[in-house]
């Protein structure tokens, strides 16, 4: 058998395919949860940002505190807290992701036009409904490309998961590495990729829908 | 009725932007406030619907104090046409337009029928911009829909915020005749800011000219025009309209001169529901027109009683067609000798194809002569509160 060539990667596949589906089906829970948490926890600190323009700095500067420890380290320091698994990985996953949504929400509500935001409050919104109705729809192309952001940066952390008990495609690389087996690695590297660039193309079409909204000819 | 008594406000940096405002806006009448930019006008207009607090000061909406209510009602209550249309460009102009009835909860159907007849009422096909976006309308178009999203809950007071100003001069009058068709059918209580001195003067019945946070001059725009209170205010109507006012004062027209309420009736009422009307309003004639405002015939006092007995008969049954009627802009002394020719007690003006303006009488005449030669300086009304 070709061990690096073309032909024994299809073979592997073609052999291995439920094992190598299950994991990407594993790498993609892990990174939905993670940006699941990232936005329910991510939007509100964006919004909070916006209303109280003083805590603003410090939100976004522990987040980013957060994104700028290099990733190995954060999981390294995640798994001392709360030892190996899934849980570990998945608030990695969903601290990494945090400042581009926080910063995208906080900066997609700052360029709302203040006489679009006073005109929702002239016609008599709440507050609540100010914020559901017209900032935060009006924010949406800059949140869904902080979104897009955040899911191409944790499909890539995802990989790391198998160093902290997770599973995901990087279990296929790392024994891949550990048995100086190109295919595996082929096999583990080559699904994130794409489920990179898919998330970017999709989650990129979707932000181009909102700009597209407004100038519909 | 809206009124503002002893009103400062002071922004936290000091600034006193309004001083010990007095003022009165009258239900059923277009209030203009104008006044050189930085002024206050914005302010006082943002102060009626609480989007600013005042520092010290009572401002009340029909007698009762508004700062007893809640904010977000009253803003749902009160129309706003916002300074650069401020429509939600998110939203289809359907949307726009149903913003407020939605926030009160107004079941769809309801909704998108008041949408419909909005549209329709000034002139945009709701087939064709029901689902348009903002920016595929001009911005005529967009303003038109600024002013009917205030009108959409039907608020019996609309504030608009310079809502004309961004127009080219022939869009601008185009809707400030729209305002004015609108304005006849609906009546509202209507605050209107702007800087344009003509604009003005075109649509207020009262004109308030503010100047540095305080009222320089409250009045007719007529009496404005006759009688400036200083050089601050001949100066802002400026020299070349005061010139023509005083050219026009010579040959007044018989707009000038149409007596305060005319009584309307539709030809449809009864002869009992006339006599009533007329007791009421203590008027010897009815005008009967038709829906759409034109006018069909007049009643008088005399005709009905003739006819009272018969009670299914209607007031289109005893009309007597009108025999005479002056266009508008005619000037006065055309009607004068129409008048006296034919021994008129009154005489119906007129617009293009016959739709009703007003009434002059015999008594708006004198009036009006008297307003312009007994008292040609006392006129003013500065208001002192
Ligand atoms: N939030 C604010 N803080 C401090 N000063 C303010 C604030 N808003 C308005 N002002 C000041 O209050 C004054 C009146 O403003 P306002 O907006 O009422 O003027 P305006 O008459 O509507 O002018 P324009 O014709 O330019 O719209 C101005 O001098 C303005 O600089
Ligand atoms: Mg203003």
């Amino acid at each position: 058998m070709n061990r690096s060539g073309f032909a024994g990667l299809l073979e592997y596949v073609r052999e291995n395919w439920p094992h190598l589906l299950s994991l990407t089906w594993d790498h993609v829970v892990m990174v939905l949860c993670g940006l699941g948490l990232a936005l329910i926890v991510g939007i509100p600190l964006g919004i909070l940002c916006a209303r109280r323009e003083k805590l603003a700095p410090v939100i976004l500067a522990a987040a980013n505190v957060v994104q700028v420890l290099p990733s190995l380290a954060l999981l390294a320091l995640l798994m001392i807290v709360l030892g190996l698994g899934f849980k570990t990985i998945v608030v990695g996953l969903f601290l990494y992701s945090l400042l581009p949504i926080i910063r995208n929400t906080y900066v997609g509500l700052k360029q709302v036009d203040a006489g679009i935001a006073e005109a929702g409050k002239g016609v008599g919104m709440s507050q609540l409904q100010l914020l559901a109705k017209v900032q935060l729809p009006l924010a949406m192309p800059f949140l869904a490309a902080g979104l897009r952001l955040a899911a191409v940066i944790a499909i890539g952390v995802a990989t790391l998961a198998p160093l902290i008990g997770g599973d995901g495609l990087g279990r296929e690389i790392y024994s891949g590495l550990n048995m100086r087996n190109d295919v595996k690695i082929y096999a583990g590297a080559i699904p994130a990729a794409a489920l990179a660039i898919l998330a970017d193309a999709l989650l990129g079409r979707w932000q181009g829908r909102f700009g597209k909204r407004k100038v519909r000819l | 009725m809206i009124r503002f008594t002893g009103v400062n406000k002071e922004y936290d940096d000091g600034h006193q932007v309004l001083k010990d405002l007095n003022l009165e806006v009258k239900e059923g009448e277009i209030t203009v406030l104008i006044g050189p930019s930085g002024c206050g006008k914005t302010t006082t207009m943002k102060l009626i619907n609480r989007l600013i607090e005042p520092s010290s000061g009572r401002i009340e909406i029909g007698g009762k104090d508004i700062a007893a209510f809640d904010p977000v009602a009253l803003r749902r209550k009160v129309g706003y046409v916002i300074q650069h249309i401020g429509l939600f460009p998110h939203m289809t102009i359907a949307q726009n337009v149903a913003v407020v009835p939605r926030l009160l909860r107004w079941d769809k159907s309801k909704t998108a029928a008041r949408v419909d007849e909005l549209l329709s009422m000034v002139g945009l096909e709701p087939k064709v911009y029901r689902n348009r976006y903002p920016s595929e309308l001009s911005g005529g178009q967009q303003q038109r829909i600024g002013v009917i999203r205030a009108l959409a809950a039907d608020p019996s007071i609309i504030l608009m915020d310079e809502p004309f100003s961004a127009l080219d001069p022939l869009s601008r009058e185009q809707l400030q005749d729209e305002l004015i068709r609108l304005q006849h059918e609906l009546k509202k209580t209507i605050v209107f800011v702007t800087h344009d001195m003509d604009e003005a003067i075109k649509l207020a019945d009262t004109i308030i000219l503010m100047n540095g946070g305080t009222i320089v001059q409250t009045g007719h725009p007529d009496r404005i025009l006759r009688h400036p209170a200083n050089d601050f205010v001949k100066n802002f109507i400026g020299k070349k309209r005061l010139q023509e006012e005083g050219r026009r004062r010579v040959f007044t027209t018989v707009d000038q001169v149409i007596a305060d309420q005319p009584v309307t009736a539709l030809p449809t009422r009864g002869l009992a529901e006339a006599v009533k009307m007329m007791e009421k309003k203590r008027v010897d004639t009815l005008l009967i027109v038709d829906p759409s405002n034109r006018l069909l015939g007049t009643v008088s006092i005399y005709r009905v009683l003739d006819h009272y007995g018969d009670e299914g008969k209607t007031l289109a049954d005893v009309m007597t067609p009108v025999r005479h009627a002056v266009k508008t802009n005619t000037p006065l002394s055309v009607a004068l000798n129409l008048m006296s020719e034919h021994q008129l007690s009154n005489l119906p003006v007129v617009r293009g194809e016959g739709e009703f303006v007003g009434l002059i009488t015999r008594g708006s005449v004198v009036s009006h002569l008297a307003d312009v030669y007994a008292n040609p300086e006392g006129g003013e009304e500065v208001h002192a509160g």
